[in-house]
């Protein structure tokens, strides 16, 4: 008896974003990493194309973090306070397939670095490895707004993923991104409508950019709300899918940061001793917080423990292999 | 799912002989429809007309009970793709496999230490499953009765050999265990034992076509306390094979894919084990069973099933209470905010990161965010008020000062008369909270 296979058909496909720009291209890096593309469901390949595999990157901060769990010091020590040496390290040691640079060091609070410095901290990380790289601010907006146009403006030709463009405050980061032809991660506090009225914002600044946004939808770890985020994006999939133009993007997540800020992967045993050991727990719950992200549609990923990202790059593997009937 | 009125005014006598209390036939089945009258109030219906609407209004998938008594899990009559639709109903059973070959109890004795509890919570494992690798019927009894010496959960019993399956049965088929499995070689005499023991039966084919045609020929011996397992091992093409079951039972009523689903991970290295078992349980499996047993590995994915099964219309509360973030003393800073959880969370994660031991005021205002519950007047002065004496916070602080967030900076005067504190109005978003807390308190 032959079952009678439901495949979906849909009308539209999720847009492919281009990262990183070779010689030729008129960048530095030794290849491009595009993401998105997808015509069907996350890894249901029996009724649609996922040309592109998920791409995961590690972290770099232009400071040594002060407030990450010790474990991480022997991963991250060594290089943590050089941001060319510790992003060389995720891509050549660790299988990193991005850099994202983390201009935390901006922050007034922290150092107050300079635009200047923010500038030589990307220059470092591009010098030191040849993936396309990612660049976020500090998160205060004010103080971003000075660092987005001399950063987009040094890389130029780099074909960088800058961000975040939020709501309230996009124009700066959209215009330096404009000008450099740079991409932008448009990023909406976990509310379908605002992601697609941010995602027309920015278009409507220029009709190029349009399709060189990847969206944050804002996600939230395992345990603190990890399900609003699985369905909201679950739902602009599925929108993207059937057409909806303005939530056509590619998606981003930062995962490692936020699994990396709560009690259950920060929680020595002795605090916890009904949840087993720490280290291994930690990276359990932020490779399982991945996962979920995986299944419901995310194509790029910010991780931070190496082995978490280990072990999600072989789950991608097994969920890239075909299925169909 | 449910037929509509019309579609079952087909199926009735069209008399119009009142004996249903209805004054027509037509106004029965628009009864019937809404749910507001039973079938059974008709007295000439025929029964293949009974049969007919029996079976369109079953649900899509079946109710299946594994386990007896307090260790019941329920599996199956899930009506949706997407959760954000509706929801996902019945979590699906996490089983730990326990194979007869290795040390049975001390395994049975971890399996029954896992157990957390995290955000005012219990998670536990819900399932054991015993596997027969040895091929000997004595060892696998002797296993199942070690672990059913230890454990009182819902158990899975694990072997293709009928003869073997029947040693196991022998010490717990009064626990209703579920036996996996049924395939094309065995299927006749594993129906004939389920259906004495009446117990669950695991159908397993080579593929989905295999498991279809199994299923109908389990169901013509007349037994329907059916489970899938399309016998896919490999992460993708279980994911496509659970859509397809799924899918097929919900969207076209596929009578032979409409019972609960099983799923067994394939991964040596317990981390990938750990997330292909959370791709199954993501996408559609009503069990998984895995080899993993220790605490740190089951406590993210048993999370990741509260969190997916959780009800997306009901918003989630944290308990409404004081709680400390690090350890306060009486001179300590304290927050208000509301108990809808994301938002408590979200605070709390602020807070620890100011690295200033502080406490949090979580109101009791039904689940909801901070502007919607101002909006609703569940987060007002009274209501803070209230909470603040509730909670003790008089003896345990020795100041008098509370921060608002900036969202609500509207109710500082009314809360400072009801309440007699010093109100500070905090950031809007608690994103502003770490700034806020190194001007106002470091």
């Amino acid at each position: 008896m032959a079952v009678e296979i439901l495949k979906e058909k849909y009308r539209s496909k999720v847009g492919e974003v281009v990262l990183g720009a070779t010689k030729e291209q008129g960048g530095t890096r030794s290849h491009t990493v595009t993401v998105g593309g997808e015509s069907a469901l996350p890894y249901l390949h029996f009724e649609g194309e996922t040309p592109n595999r998920p791409v995961v990157a590690l972290e770099v901060w232009d400071m040594a973090p002060q407030d990450w769990d010790p474990l991480f010091e022997k991963y991250y020590g060594d290089v943590w306070n050089d941001p060319g040496a510790w992003a060389k390290k995720c891509v050549e040691e660790f299988g990193a397939e991005m850099i994202q640079i983390r201009l935390k060091g901006a922050d007034p609070d922290l150092n107050d670095a300079s635009p200047e410095d923010c500038v030589a901290a990307v220059k470092k990380v591009l010098e030191a490895v040849g993936v396309p790289l990612i660049v976020v601010g500090c998160g205060k907006a004010e103080k971003d707004n000075t660092i987005y146009a001399p950063v987009a403006e040094a890389a130029a030709g780099e074909n960088l993923l800058i961000g975040v463009a939020e709501l309230e405050n996009y124009k700066a980061v959209t215009s330096a991104c404009m000008a450099n032809q740079h991409n932008i991660i448009a990023n909406s506090p976990i509310d379908i409508n605002i992601c697609k009225q941010l995602n027309i914002l920015i278009s409507e600044m220029s009709t190029a950019m349009a399709s060189r946004i990847v969206i944050d939808p804002t996600i939230a770890a395992l345990g603190y709300g990890i399900e609003y985020s699985y369905s909201i994006m679950e739902r602009a999939r599925n929108g993207a899918l059937q057409g909806d133009k303005m939530l056509a993007m590619p998606m981003i997540g930062n995962v490692g940061m936020e699994v990396w800020r709560t009690k259950e992967a920060n929680s020595p045993v002795e605090d916890e001793p009904g949840w087993g050991e720490q280290e291994e727990r930690g990276l359990l719950w932020e490779a399982t917080t991945a996962m979920a992200y995986l299944q419901s549609g995310i194509d790029l990923m910010v991780m931070r423990h190496p082995e978490a990202l280990k072990v999600i790059k072989a789950n991608i593997d097994d969920l890239m292999k075909d299925n169909s009937y | 799912m449910g037929l509509t009125g019309l579609e079952i005014y087909k199926h009735l006598p069209k008399t119009n002989c009142k004996d249903c209390g209805s004054p027509t036939c037509l106004a029965f089945a628009m009864a019937l429809a809404s749910g507001k009258a039973s079938l059974d109030a008709c007295p000439h219906v025929t029964d293949e007309a009974k049969e007919a609407l029996d079976s369109a209004s079953a649900p899509p998938i079946k109710l299946v009970k594994v386990g007896t008594g307090d260790h019941v899990v329920e599996l199956g009559e899930e009506t949706e793709i997407f959760r954000h639709d509706k929801r996902f109903f019945h979590p699906t059973g996490v089983a730990v496999l326990i194979s007869d070959n290795e040390d049975v109890a001390a395994k049975a004795d971890a399996y029954e230490a896992l157990e957390f509890h995290r955000v005012g919570l219990d998670f536990v494992t819900d399932m054991v499953a015993v596997k027969c690798d040895s091929g000997d019927a004595g060892k696998f009894k002797a296993a199942v009765e070690t672990v059913a010496a230890k454990t009182g959960k819902a158990v899975i019993l694990v072997t293709d050999d009928p003869a073997v399956m029947e040693a196991g049965l022998a010490v717990v088929a009064d626990r209703k265990p579920l036996l996996a499995a049924a395939t094309v070689d065995n299927y006749e005499k594993m129906t004939e034992l389920a259906k004495s023991k009446e117990c669950p039966l695991v159908v397993r084919g080579k593929d989905l076509n295999e498991t279809a045609e199994l299923v109908e020929k389990i169901v013509a011996l007349g037994y329907k306390e059916l489970v899938l397992d399309s016998g896919a091992r490999e992460t993708s093409k279980v994911l496509a094979d659970l859509t397809q079951f799924r899918r097929l039972a919900v969207r076209k009523k596929y009578r032979p894919f409409g019972y609960p689903t099983i799923a067994f991970t394939s991964k040596d290295d317990p981390r990938e084990e750990v997330i292909q078992a959370g791709v199954y349980l993501s996408k559609y499996a009503d069990v998984v069973v895995l080899k993993a047993c220790e605490k740190q590995q089951l406590l993210p994915l048993l999370s990741w099933r509260q969190n997916l099964y959780t009800d997306p219309q009901k918003p989630v509360a944290v308990e409404a209470k004081l709680y400390d973030v690090g350890e306060p003393n009486e001179d300590s800073p304290v927050y208000v905010t509301t108990n809808f959880s994301l938002t408590y969370y979200i605070v709390e994660g602020e807070v620890e990161s100011t690295r200033i031991p502080s406490r949090i005021l979580s109101v009791d205002t039904g689940g909801v965010s901070v502007l919607t519950a101002y909006a609703d007047n569940k987060f007002s002065a009274e209501t803070i008020t209230e909470a603040m004496k509730k909670s003790g916070l008089e003896e345990k602080v020795k100041h008098r000062k509370i921060v608002l967030p900036g969202h609500v900076a509207v109710l500082k005067g009314s809360l400072e008369e009801e309440s007699g504190w010093e109100v500070v109005v905090g950031p809007r978003e608690a994103s502003g909270i770490s700034k806020f807390a190194k001007e106002s308190f470091a």
